[in-house]
Parts: structure tokens; C-alpha cells; sequence
């Protein structure tokens, strides 16, 4: 079962994100969206929504970075174990205070508002559920944190996810001895994963499709190309005006 | 291919073709996502077609219909040019009918015939044993049964029916009706036909073949200005929008043209451009204001002050001091200025009386036929007294000198205008004039202290009579002194100073208006100056929003006075633009027939409704306006001491005013008890009226012979929108909850009628079935018995013409009626069949006896030129004469349907015609015999089928002048008879010319000319009325044949109105101590003007409407008003007066003038309004706090233009004289808790 979960799961949840994400992207392009209720309601959501994306980006690029890179290359730079928990604990928790309470925020503002409540899916119901109770979960491993500050524990989660992202077999034995709400948080994490691609969430990736090469574009004036071959090539025309 | 992979092309070569110096780069992007843009706006057709929805507009719009659904619409664009110099009409439209197509498919559309469910169970259970007609006998003999039904009116519960089951008791009701009390208590209420002709005519045809009545609507709904008929013998004939752009002049008088005018609004912006001056009056400072050189902001209700007051100005410089040539020439040839007043005596002082006739003369004049109908002037030329060519006189009885020429017995004149000069009259009289202005109430009332009668001096000749001498002046003299003009005759009440506060002045005006006297006086001079340097071309653009006072004439006259003052009427660019709804049915004479089932019998039953809701909701039984309130200090000697509605039975009785029901009897038992006293019909009646034996509905309005037991209503909303005293409707006609809070004059102690007999207690749900058509769920569907599921106007075949625009275009059926839904035409057939089915046996063929009052464009008009009634003995009931004619009329109630769908055989042998001409027309009923084949079985075999819409088309199509040339010629050569002169040439090479239904639905078609209209279409004017009356010297159809500004009537003399006065709002007293709470201090004057966010109440139910204002009812209240009474904006308040109360959100704008309240006209109660804390009912609506009043001068009869015409003259609807309490809210209660059956409650309140 322990294998199972931290050893297959992962594998199982990154896969439907992906081919699911795909597939939305393909088949749904008008659906990939924040689906933002501003409209119906301004109150709550610019305070609340600015702590929670603060708060959950902080984290993201902490996991990110904290769980992704090479252990031999904070050795190399000469940070402690002990140093990257303590500095994992303290910006985690602040970012996590300022999630939970902006979450908090914009799922009060979601259920009570009967707007916006009911122009809420389920799905975005759910998905804020999962990320506050994610936060909860991930705020409290910090208590279970403070009870051992060498940081140990900590390599044994780096251990593990560059295990799994690396196709090592075994990368669940890593943690097979952690702290059950450190294997409550990973699990929901993936779990979070695997409903991406069935989210509002997939807007984290319109990142990456964002018109930021418009800035580098060169003309001003755009012509688009033909949208199909010309029957003969004597209609042709010249694809660049003649000057 | 893939969005993703396409999205992938970082490595893609970054060489990308460039072009302008590099500024332009070609991309080699996936244009796949363009196709989903370019599939929204795909669609498989377009179909042209309009919005039904009595809106000037009529604009052609472009129907969008994809995988069977209609999607969208958008403006057409293809409206035949104008002509050069001119701007082109398109595009037109607006954002409410850019909305329409979400009504289709909206949850407010009526899907299926719907009936009240208590009536549905009872039928049903009647029906398992009876035939139709038995269980509608049984069922309203049970009083327990009918008030389970009537009660629950508007309280919801209304269950499916078949087409089968809604029409079967539709038909038994009707059937039982007309057996029963007579077919004259089965009332049809329609309005505007222009918007949907065919629609209109089909419910009208089916209640003319069944002697119903049609109610009017134009009168009701108070869109007719009676100044009109008065002045011109013509109901309303105004300029087309495009004319504004010839204009030099433009005066926006309470029109609030972007926003109630909005596809025609850009020829007023081009206007501007072109140089055209403006000035807009208003009180409020409205979307049209800004348009303006100068704004006016009159107090509401004071505008005839100002026309006086512009009047003063125009007179004094333009007519005394200096006279403008062509201002003089055109007022002696086309106003009654030069005609001579008689000058009677009232105790010892004179006071102008009747119009001067050849009759009055010894020797008449040498004219023997009418001479009492020929007016006289003083002829320049022969030093004598002559009858000028064109009075009513020459209309009727000969042919050749019913015309404007300046000839009286064929020799040529020159009228004189004034005896103002010394050697011109014997002597300078002083002659009495009603002053009203005294009378003023409220916030109405200045400091000025004028008394009720101005005596001024005027200068009379005096002349031999039959009686002996008497004093005559012209009316322009007379017209002059009432303007309080000083000619130097000496005297009281005349001045030559502007400044001097005399009634008339521009000082006088600041004091009543509060516009400041040189701005009156600016606008004056502008006005007229440009007149005289255009021939005319200064033009007044006013809405109905003046002819809403109770003394609208006075508004409406001023205003018309300046006109022909200035030579305006007439005159392309000029003239008189009155635009309320769509009121201009174009092909009007080819459609009659067909609406009026005139085919088959003749004469219709036509009722005047304002009238007929005032008797039958007991408007009356609340009357709180005396007559005495309202007359003049100058009346004659008469018996004017009675109620109001004792003057419109006294109209009825003597042939005046029409009536419905017609008699107390059974027309029907009538006929049959004159056949059995071996009698002439007409000879009949008028005996057994005489002996008292027989009685007239009208006298006793509360007795249940009498109550009008069915109603149609269609293309309307009755109760949500026009229904002016609505509470009242809903107590007295529907017998259901209702608002009224004012106790009736039984109750009061008031001073009851005296031809009106009281009931103590007065009935409740006089209405045995209520059936409407429609297919949105109005506020009248949820107060039916029945509901019968429409067509909407992109789901019929139909026409639409406005007088906006001189063309005919259709509406067409761009997709089947959605759902059970059926158009108009559809569904009154099919009630026809079901009556014809069901009828035999138990009605059979019938003689119905129809009373029809003494119509204006008959020879008939001319029958009274003295007050006199039969009953009181003062003379003998000559029937069509000093009564209504009671004319016989063959009903065959087994051949309804048969005659519906086919064009009967009285058309060839009367012929058809209009506005007292007729023409043969055996050529059309053979063309369309070919055109939509015969009836092949049947009672009406052989005659041309009527059986869908598109043949309806075709028949209006083919017998009407406007749009069948060979037509037009026809009716020119008629009208050549009357006058003696050429007019053929207005349609010369038009013979060919005929427009079909498949022209039109190919683009808009330009009307042609005809007689019927006042204007003329062609390449070098537009369309303007009074155009052919002054061009082509036609006659205007009055008593002189010119614009008559001086009525001397009786009755108008009576009631002070001869001559054109400020008369203030008349105080109607519905804020009484009882229902006024304590502490609710604010009270302000109700205006209901019309809206930007729907039609009528079209569209205020329309989500994409209701979003673009406050989603429900507003009000508009000025800061200072809504500060006094602890109001912020978008606060819920309350609104109340003894009529009723109604609720809706406040709209606190800078705009408003304080003292008034503005509430937009027809914001149904239907979406977002909470109930009323006064009533304990939902809110109400705009007409909740008001009542109909009636004015006894709008029921004049038997008097040339003064006789009543369908639409065209009667009582109207005003309601702006009203007052409201005006309150916040304290508790807002949306009455969504379940309702408890408890009746107690409701006689609590009362």
C-alpha cells in the first residue's frame, strides 16, 4: 500500500495531469480559464485572492526548489541541513498563514455570496477544499518539524521526490518512516495533482502561453499568412508587399 | 492541427518576412482559432422582419435563424433612398429591438393555451355531460362557480389546455354572450393596427362578423390630441422624420427625440449640422436638451402659458406692428381668421358666440343647399358679406366648390381679416374672455390676482339678420384681444408692453412658467422670423407628453396657433410633428374592409374605450372633478350642473358619442320584437326609446344587462401598461384584489349622478371571461381566464407601416411559431371555426340592430348645428339625426368561419373608400379572386380566399391606395368630384403600380399618394401634412374648411374653450386626509413619459433590457424632494393616493424639476416589484395612482369636425394632472410566503 501510494500514485497523478491537461488544451481550448467571479463581486477577492496566490506561489517555487534540487548541491553551497529546514519552516509558514487566510477569505466570499455561489461548480468548490485543507495539512507538519531540527527528515522527502522523478524504483522507501501527517500532505498533494487538468487550476499554466513574445515582436503592423494553399500558383500573391 | 503543438514552434525559423521598413511582420501563426469567431455570426438564413410593438420606429430588421433557432438580429440597411440633398433613413433601430429575439425562447414566452385552473376543473366537469355552449350556461347561472374563478384573477393557478378546449370555451362564451345579453357585451380590445395589421384585423373581423365591439386605443391611450380633429378635421397627419432635416427651424416642444425617437433622432443631429436652429422645452433637462440653442425648462403643466406668451410676441410683431406678407396671405387663405363671430348677449355684455352662417342672412346668401353650414366673411372686393368656397356647407349635397380657392359663388375674393381700422367697423364693443388662470392650485398658483373674466374692446360691424342686428367680428380680432394684444382701441386687459404682467404676456408666462420672459421672447422671434424668410419652414416636435393634462387642447391649440400664425402647416420643412405611438396605418381604406369584416355587413361596432372603461370599471363612482370646477365663467344659459359622465350619456343619447353595449335589450330580441310589431327597425326603436319601454346601456352602467360579460384582449396589455384607474379595473371589472382606497360618492356623500342611476352597491368582476393573446406573460395574462399562446413577430407573416417613414414592410415568419404557439390570424380562425361548429342549432341567422353615432366624413356630420336633446323634449328622435342611427345588420352565425376566410360580396356593390369618398373597386376583387383563388365550398363559395396571413396581405395590398396605383388614381378622381379640381396628376403614371407582399419582403416599399393622407410622396417633397391642403387648395374637414382656430360649438363656448387659453392642472383631490398618513409629507405632481429601456412595457421584462437599468420599477425624484423626505438613491419607495399604491426603486437625479416624480410609463409589475405596505398587494403599477377623468368638450358630436370618428375624436385618457404621496419604504415585503385564502382580509381594507 505504502508503495502504492508514494511510489506508484505519483506516477499515476503526474500522468493525468499531463495527457489530461493535453487533452483539455486540445479538445476544450475555450474551457482553460480562472473563471475569475470579480465580475459579480469585487469585495473579498483583491485582498483574499492577493494573500492566497502570494502565499501558494511562495510555496510552490519553495517545494519546488526545496524538493528538487540536487542534495549534493546544498551541500556544495555550503547550507546546512538544519539551516534549509529552519529557513523551509519560517518562509513556509508565513506564505502559509497568508494562503490559508486569503483562502480562507475567497471561500467564505464563494459559499455566501449567492451570486457567486451559484455560478460556483462543483469542481471549484472542490478544489478550494483541497488547497485549504492541503494548507492545513502542510502547516501542521511544521509542528511535527520543530520536534527534530536537523534536518534529516527533510532529506528523506528531497531523497524521495528526486527518486521519483528520476525513475529510481524504491524512491517510496525514502519515506517510508515519516510522520503520518508528512504522508497525508504528500498524498493530497498528489491527489491535487491528479484533478488538475479537471480544475480552474489549469490557469497556472497560461503562464506559460502568455503573449510575452508579443513585447519582443518586431513590426507593428501583422499580416497574417493564407490560411490554406492557393489553388494555382499563379494566384500566388507575393507574401511581402511590394515596396 | 493540434493547439498545442501549433503552439510549440520555438523552433521554428525566426526569419520572418517583414515588410515596411520592418515595422510589418508576416506571421505564420495557426489560424484555426478564427473559425470559432467566424461560427458564432454563421447561419443558415436571413428573413426580414420588424417589431409589432407600436414604436414609431418601424424599422426593417434582418432575422437570423440557425439550425432552426432565430439567433440574432441586426438593423437592414436596404430602405429605398430619399433623394438628393437629403439624408437617407437607414439604418434604423435600437437596443430594445436588438433584444427582441431573446424573448423567443425566454421563460416569460406563453407556451401553451393556459386556462385560469377553478374554470378548467369546472369545465371539464360540465363538459362530461353537456355540449359546449349548455356548460357555459350552467356555469355562469352557478354564482358560487363563477366567483371561484373571477376571484382568483391575477392570484397565479392556471393550468395546460388544448387548442381544442381554450378555443371551444372561448367560442361558447361568446356564443352564449350574444344569445344571451347580445353580441355588443363581447368586447375586443386591439390597439394600433400599423404594427401588425393583419394581426389586428383578425380578432377585429372575427368580432365584426359577430357583432362585437372594437375598442379604440389611440383616444385612450390619450395619444390623440382632440386639438387636432378641432382644428383640422384630421385625427393626425404629421411630417415623416426626414422633413425635420428641411426645417429651418426646430422646436422640441416635451419630445425627447434620441431617446423616443431613436432611429429617426440622426435627422435631427444632421438638421444641426446642416444649420438648423433649435430650442427645446422640457422640464426636465432630458437627452433632448442637450440638442438645443436654448433649453426651456417650463413648469410641467404650464405650456399653453408659454405658446401664449410666444403667441403675444409672434401676433405683435409679426401680424400688427409689422405684417408679414406671406403670414398675412396664408392665414386669409387657410385659417378662419377672416371669418365673422357672432357676438352674443350675456347679462348685458357680449361674449363671441356662433360662427356667422349664410342661414343667419336674409336670402342666405343664395345658397339654398346647407346654408346654416356655410360660414360667412367680409369680401374685400364687393364691400359684402359672402360664403367662401370650402365650408362643410360645399362638402355635402354638391360637387365643384368644396375647395380652397378665393371665390365664394364662383366669383373671385379677398377676405378681410380685421376691422381694426376706422373706417372699417361702427363700432368698438367690449367683449368678455374667460380667464383660467386664477383656477391654479398648489404649486401651480402665483401671486398674480387676475379675475375670471377680461373684458377687451373690439372693434364690430354690425348687420342685418333674420332677427334683427346683430354684432359680428372676425376671429381674428377676437383672436388678437384674447392674446391680450393692444391695437389701440382702448381698454382693459390689452397691452403693448411685454413686461407688463397681462394675461398673454412674455411676464405674465416667467411668472407661470418660470422661463424668463426674454428667452420666451428670443425663441418668438427666431421662430417666426424664420418662417417668414423660409414661407413656412418652422417646425414644433412635440410627444404626447402635453397632450396628457387634463386640458390638453389649450396646450396642444397654442401650439397649433403659432403654426398657422407663421404659415407653418403645409409647408415641407414646417408644420405641426406630433409623434406619439404608430399610429399611421398607411393602407388604411384597403385594410378597413378586411379588419371590419365590411365584406360582409356594415357598420362595425365601434366603441370609444375611454368612455366605455370609465362607465364599466366605476371609474365614475369616484368622480372627483365637477363640471362646475371646469366651466366657464362665460357660459351660455344651460343645464350644466351634472356629473361627467351624465354629459358622455347625454353624447351617447343624442348620437354623439357611440355606445357598448348599445341597448339594454338584446339587439338581437329588439330586431325580433320590430318584426313582430311589423316595424321598421329605426322607426321601431325610436318609438320604444321615446316611450321608455327600451332604455340605452349607457343610463344605467351598473345594471348586470349591461356589463360587457367577454374581452378579448390582444396585442396589448390592457392591465400593465394603458390602463389608466388600473386598481379599478381589477375591483369593479375583474371582481379581484385590488389597491383602490377612495370611497365612491355613495359612500362619501358626494353629489351623485342625475342620467346615471346609482347602485348602492356597486358590482364586482363584471367580466365573465377575460381571454388574451400574447406571447410573453404580461401583467394582462396573469389576470386572464384564458391565455392563448402567439406567434412572435419574427413567427408571422404581417405588415407594418409608421408615420415616421413613408414606407410599407413586412413581418415574416423567419421560423415556425415555437412551441403550441399560433398566430393571431391562425388563432381567431380557429376560434371562428370552433363558433361556427358549435352555433348552429342555438344561434342561428340572426338581424342584430347596430346604433352608430353620427360619424365625422358622412353627409351625417352636418346634423346638429344646435345642442338639442330628444329625451329632455327640445326636439324628436330623428334616428341618425338627433340619435344614433339604428341600422339592421344580417348576422349569420353558422358561417363565421366561412366568412372570415373569404372576401364578402358588399365591396362590390358599395365599393370602399375613405374619408367621405368612395370608389369602385371590382377591378381589385377580380384581381384577387385570380391572385388567391376562390373559396370553393361553403356559405361563401366563389368569393377570393382569406386564408393565411399572406392572403390577408394581399387584400389590404390590393384595395388600398397607398399601395396599389390603379387604386390611387380611382380615389383622386373621387376627390376631383367634391373639389372641382385637377388633383389626378398626384398619381399620374402609377396606374401600373402595384406593391405585393413578396415586393416588400424583398425591401421596404415607398407608399403612393393618395387622399386619404394630407401629404404627398414624391421626388420633390417629403412627406408633411396639410401638404395637398394647401397646394392643392383640398379643403381642411372642418365646419370653415380652413384650420379653425376659434370652435364655437356650444359646448366649447361652455366650457371656456372657444379660443385657446392657459387653463392650469385641474386639482382631482385623490390625496385626502384619510389616506394620507402622518409624517409621509412629500407630494408631488406624477409624470408617467415614455422610457428608454422598453416599448410601452415591451422589453421591460427582457433581461438584457432590465440589466441596462435598475433590473425593476424606478422612479425619478429631484435631490432636493428626495432629501426632504429621507430618500437616497435606489432606495425602495412607495407611491400612493386614493387610486391606489405602487412601489418601485428611486432614481435621485439632478435632472428633475422638484415637484414631480417621474415614472417611466408601463414598468410592469411582473419582474422585481415588492408588495405594497399601504394596499397589502404586489406593488402595483404606474396606472395603479391614477383614474380617468373625462372632458365633456371631447364628446361633442353631430358638428362637422366635431363628430365622432373611430380613433380619430372622443373623451381620452389624461393622467398627468395627478398628485402622490411619496415615501421610503420601511419594510420590504416580496408577498413570496404562500397565500392564505382568507377574504376577510380584504373586506378589512376596504
Amino acid at each position: 500500500m505504502h508503495n502504492f501510494l508514494f511510489g506508484l500514485y505519483p506516477y499515476i497523478a503526474l500522468s493525468v495531469l499531463i495527457i489530461g491537461s493535453i487533452a483539455r488544451y486540445e479538445r476544450d481550448p475555450f474551457t482553460w480559464k480562472s473563471s475569475s467571479s470579480q465580475l459579480l463581486r469585487r469585495k473579498q477577492l483583491v485582498v483574499g485572492s492577493i494573500l492566497f496566490h502570494v502565499g501558494v506561489l511562495v510555496i510552490f517555487f519553495g517545494h519546488l526548489i526545496g524538493l528538487l534540487t540536487p542534495i549534493w548541491l546544498f551541500d556544495a553551497l555550503g547550507i546546512g541541513h538544519g539551516t534549509k529546514q529552519v529557513l523551509a519552516v519560517v518562509a513556509g509558514g508565513i506564505a502559509g498563514v497568508m494562503a490559508l487566510v486569503g483562502g480562507g477569505m475567497l471561500m467564505h466570499r464563494r459559499w455566501t455570496d449567492p451570486r457567486i455561489r451559484r455560478t460556483s461548480s462543483f469542481a471549484d468548490n472542490a478544489i478550494l477544499a483541497l488547497l485549504l485543507a492541503q494548507l492545513v495539512l502542510g502547516l501542521g507538519t511544521i509542528f511535527v518539524s520543530l520536534q527534530h531540527l536537523d534536518g534529516h527528515e527533510m532529506t528523506t522527502f528531497m531523497a524521495w521526490a528526486l527518486g521519483i522523478v528520476t525513475f529510481q524504483s524504491g524512491a517510496a522507501d525514502h519515506i517510508a518512516g515519516a510522520a503520518l501527517i508528512f504522508k497525508l500532505h504528500i498524498f493530497l498533494g498528489l491527489t491535487i495533482f491528479l484533478v488538475f487538468p479537471f480544475t480552474r487550476l489549469v490557469h497556472i499554466l497560461s503562464g506559460f502561453s502568455a503573449p510575452i513574445r508579443y513585447l519582443l515582436r518586431p513590426g507593428y503592423q501583422i499580416v497574417r499568412t493564407r490560411r490554406q494553399k492557393p489553388l494555382a500558383a499563379s494566384d500566388t500573391p507575393k507574401s511581402t508587399p511590394a515596396e | 492541427m493540434s493547439h498545442l503543438l501549433d503552439r510549440l514552434n520555438f523552433l521554428q525559423s525566426r526569419e520572418t518576412d517583414q515588410f515596411s521598413n520592418g515595422h510589418g511582420q508576416v506571421t505564420r501563426e495557426n489560424r484555426d482559432w478564427e473559425e470559432t469567431y467566424r461560427n458564432r455570426w454563421r447561419h443558415d438564413k436571413v428573413v426580414r422582419s420588424t417589431h409589432g410593438v407600436n414604436c414609431t420606429g418601424s424599422c426593417s430588421w434582418k432575422i437570423y435563424v440557425k439550425s432552426g433557432i432565430v439567433t440574432w438580429e441586426t438593423q437592414q440597411t436596404d430602405y429605398p433612398r430619399t433623394r438628393a440633398d437629403l439624408p437617407n433613413h437607414e439604418p434604423r433601430g435600437c437596443a430594445r429591438g436588438a433584444s427582441y429575439s431573446w424573448y423567443l425562447y425566454s421563460a416569460n414566452r406563453v407556451k401553451n393555451p393556459l386556462v385560469r385552473g377553478r374554470l378548467m376543473k369546472a369545465w371539464r366537469k360540465l363538459r362530461e355531460t353537456m355540449e359546449p355552449i349548455e356548460a357555459w350556461t350552467t356555469l355562469q347561472a352557478d354564482p358560487i362557480l363563477r366567483a371561484s374563478y373571477v376571484e382568483t384573477r391575477g392570484k397565479g393557478g392556471f393550468v395546460r389546455a388544448t387548442w381544442d378546449e381554450a378555443t371551444e370555451i372561448t367560442a361558447a362564451a361568446n356564443a352564449y354572450t350574444a344569445k344571451t345579453y347580445g353580441p355588443d357585451r363581447v368586447f375586443g380590445f386591439s390597439p394600433i393596427p400599423a404594427m401588425s395589421m393583419v394581426s389586428y384585423a383578425a380578432g377585429s373581423r372575427y368580432l365584426s362578423l359577430m357583432g362585437g365591439v372594437c375598442m379604440s386605443f389611440y383616444d385612450w391611450y390619450c395619444d390623440l390630441p382632440p386639438a387636432s380633429p378641432m382644428t383640422w378635421g384630421e385625427q393626425t397627419d404629421v411630417p415623416e422624420s426626414a422633413d425635420w432635416y428641411n426645417s429651418g427651424y426646430l422646436l422640441l416642444w416635451g419630445s425627447n427625440v434620441p431617446q423616443t425617437r431613436t432611429p429617426d433622432a440622426h435627422f435631427y443631429t444632421e438638421a444641426r449640422y446642416k444649420g438648423t436652429r433649435s430650442a427645446v422645452i422640457c422640464p426636465d433637462y432630458s437627452e433632448a436638451a442637450k440638442f438645443g440653442d436654448v433649453w426651456l425648462n417650463a413648469k410641467q403643466g404650464t405650456d399653453a402659458a408659454l405658446a401664449m406668451a410666444f403667441g403675444h410676441v409672434i401676433l405683435r410683431e409679426f401680424h400688427l406692428d409689422r405684417q408679414a406678407e406671406y403670414f398675412e396671405d396664408y392665414t386669409r387663405k387657410y385659417s378662419d381668421f377672416p371669418m365673422l363671430v357672432r357676438l352674443d348677449e350675456k347679462n348685458g355684455k357680449l361674449v363671441p358666440g356662433r360662427f356667422l352662417r349664410a342661414d343667419d342672412l336674409d336670402g342666405k346668401l343664395g345658397e339654398d343647399n346647407n346654408p346654416e353650414w356655410k360660414t360667412v366673411a367680409f369680401d374685400e372686393v364687393s364691400q359684402a358679406l359672402v360664403a367662401p368656397n370650402g365650408s362643410v356647407g360645399y362638402r355635402w349635397g354638391e360637387d365643384g366648390e368644396w375647395n380652397l380657392e378665393e371665390k365664394a359663388n364662383a366669383v373671385e375674393t379677398k377676405l378681410k381679416m380685421s376691422f381694426v381700422l376706422e373706417e372699417d367697423h361702427d363700432a368698438i364693443l367690449g367683449v368678455d374672455f374667460p380667464y383660467f388662470g386664477g383656477e391654479a392650485f398648489g404649486q401651480f398658483k402665483t401671486d398674480a390676482d387676475h379675475p375670471d373674466i377680461l373684458t377687451r374692446n373690439i372693434p364690430v360691424k354690425k348687420i342685418q339678420t333674420a332677427e334683427g342686428e346683430i354684432a359680428v367680428a372676425t376671429v381674428f380680432d377676437l383672436f388678437c384681444a384674447n392674446y391680450g394684444l393692444d391695437r389701440g382701441l382702448g381698454g382693459d386687459w390689452v397691452t403693448s408692453d411685454y413686461a407688463n404682467d397681462m394675461p398673454g404676456t412674455p411676464a405674465w408666462a416667467e411668472k407661470i412658467t418660470g422661463v424668463p420672459a426674454d428667452k420666451i421672447i428670443h425663441v418668438a422671434r427666431g421662430f417666426a422670423d424664420n418662417a417668414e424668410k423660409t414661407n413656412g419652414k418652422s417646425m414644433i416636435i412635440i410627444g404626447a407628453a402635453m397632450n396628457h393634462w387634463f386640458h390638453m387642447d389649450m396646450n396642444y391649440r397654442g401650439v397649433i396657433n403659432m403654426l398657422v400664425m407663421c404659415g407653418c402647416v403645409g409647408q415641407s420643412g414646417g408644420g405641426w410633428a406630433h409623434y406619439v405611438g404608430q399610429e399611421k396605418l398607411r393602407p388604411q381604406t384597403g385594410w378597413q374592409p378586411l379588419a371590419f369584416a365590411l365584406d360582409w355587413n356594415r357598420p362595425p361596432r365601434h366603441m370609444n374605450s375611454t368612455s366605455a372603461w370609465y362607465a364599466h370599471t366605476d371609474q365614475w363612482r369616484y368622480e372627483t372633478l365637477k363640471a362646475d370646477e371646469i366651466l366657464s365663467p362665460t357660459a351660455p344659459e344651460g343645464d350644466w350642473d351634472i356629473s361627467l359622465i351624465d354629459y358622455n350619456i347625454r353624447a351617447e343619447r343624442m348620437g354623439w358619442l357611440p355606445s357598448a353595449p348599445q341597448l339594454k335589450t338584446n339587439p338581437l330580441e329588439v330586431a325580433k320584437a320590430a318584426k313582430a310589431a311589423g316595424k321598421e327597425i329605426p322607426a321601431y326603436v325610436a318609438e320604444t326609446l321615446k316611450s321608455g319601454d327600451l332604455e340605452m346601456s349607457c343610463e344605467d352602467p351598473d345594471n348586470p344587462a349591461n356589463w360587457p360579460r367577454n374581452l378579448f384582449v390582444w396585442r396589448s396589455n390592457l392591465l400593465g401598461s394603458s390602463g389608466k384607474g388600473h386598481e379599478y379595473f381589477l375591483k369593479h371589472l375583474l371582481g379581484t384584489d385590488h389597491g383602490v382606497m377612495g370611497k365612491d360618492l355613495g359612500q362619501d356623500g358626494g353629489q351623485l349622478p342625475k342620467e346615471a342611476k346609482w347602485h348602492d352597491q356597486a358590482p364586482r368582476g363584471k367580466l365573465d371571461l377575460l381571454v388574451t393573446i400574447d406571447f410573453r406573460m404580461s401583467t394582462t395574462c396573469v389576470y386572464s381566464d384564458i391565455v392563448l399562446p402567439t406567434a412572435s413577430w419574427y413567427e408571422k407573416d404581417d405588415m407594418n407601416t409608421s408615420d415616421m417613414h413613408p414606407f410599407i414592410h413586412p413581418l415574416q415568419a423567419a421560423v415556425d411559431p415555437a412551441y403550441e404557439s399560433k398566430s393571431d390570424w391562425e388563432i381567431f380562425k380557429a376560434i371562428a371555426r370552433k363558433f361556427q361548429e358549435i352555433a348552429p342549432g342555438y344561434l342561428g341567422k340572426e338581424t342584430d340592430i347596430v346604433a352608430l353615432p353620427i360619424l365625422h366624413d358622412t353627409p351625417a356630420e352636418i346634423a346638429q348645428d344646435q345642442v338639442k336633446d330628444w329625451k329632455k323634449g327640445e326636439c324628436d328622435l330623428i334616428p341618425g339625426r338627433t340619435a344614433p342611427a339604428f341600422l339592421a345588420v344580417e348576422r349569420d352565425y353558422t358561417a363565421i368561419y366561412d366568412r372570415f376566410t373569404a372576401l364578402g360580396p358588399m365591396l362590390d356593390k358599395l365599393g370602399n373608400g375613405g374619408k367621405g369618398i368612395t370608389w369602385n373597386t371590382q377591378d381589385e376583387i377580380d384581381n384577387l379572386s385570380a391572385l388567391n383563388g376562390v373559396q370553393l365550398e361553403g356559405a361563401a363559395a366563389g368569393r377570393p380566399r382569406i386564408e393565411t396571413a399572406i392572403d390577408a396581405c394581399e387584400v389590404i395590398l390590393m384595395l388600398a391606395p397607398e399601395t396599389n396605383g390603379n387604386v390611387a388614381v380611382k380615389a383622386w378622381e373621387a376627390l376631383e368630384k367634391a373639389t372641382g379640381r385637377d388633383h389626378a396628376h398626384l398619381a399620374e403614371g402609377e396606374h401600373g403600380n402595384k406593391i405585393r407582399f413578396h415586393d416588400i419582403a424583398a425591401q421596404p416599399r415607398k407608399i403612393i399618394s393618395s387622399p386619404t393622407w394630407s401629404g404627398i410622396e414624391s421626388e420633390k417633397v417629403s412627406y408633411n401634412a396639410g401638404y395637398t391642403n394647401v397646394h392643392e387648395l383640398i379643403p381642411w374637414r372642418t365646419l370653415t374648411g380652413r384650420q379653425q382656430l376659434y370652435q364655437d360649438h356650444l359646448w366649447m363656448r361652455a366650457f371656456g374653450e372657444g379660443f385657446m387659453s392657459y387653463r392650469p392642472p385641474v386639482d382631482l383631490k385623490t390625496i385626502t386626509a384619510t389616506v394620507q398618513d402622518a409624517g409621509d409629507d412629500l407630494v408631488l405632481n406624477f409624470i408617467t413619459p415614455h422610457q428608454k429601456w422598453g416599448i410601452h412595457s415591451t422589453y421591460t421584462d427582457n433581461l438584457l433590457m432590465l440589466t441596462l437599468n435598475r433590473g425593476g420599477p424606478v422612479i425619478w425624484i429631484s435631490e432636493t424632494d428626495a432629501r426632504s423626505a429621507g430618500i437616497v438613491d435606489n432606495d425602495w419607495v412607495e407611491l400612493y393616493n386614493t387610486n391606489g399604491a405602487l412601489t418601485a426603486r428611486a432614481v435621485v437625479s439632478q435632472r428633475i424639476k422638484d415637484g414631480t416624480t417621474f415614472m417611466y410609463h408601463a414598468q410592469e409589475k411582473i419582474v422585481n416589484t415588492p408588495g405594497s405596505e399601504k394596499t397589502g398587494h404586489r406593488g402595483g403599477i404606474h396606472n395603479s395612482v391614477t383614474r380617468a377623468v373625462l372632458k365633456p368638450t371631447h364628446m361633442i358630436g353631430g358638428y362637422a369636425q366635431q363628430s365622432y370618428g373611430f380613433n380619430y375624436y372622443g373623451t381620452v385618457g389624461a393622467n398627468r394632472d395627478e398628485f402622490v404621496v411619496v415615501r421610503k419604504m420601511r419594510h420590504v415585503d416580496w408577498l413570496d410566503r404562500e397565500k392564505s385564502w382568507d377574504a376577510s382580509a380584504q373586506e378589512a381594507a376596504e
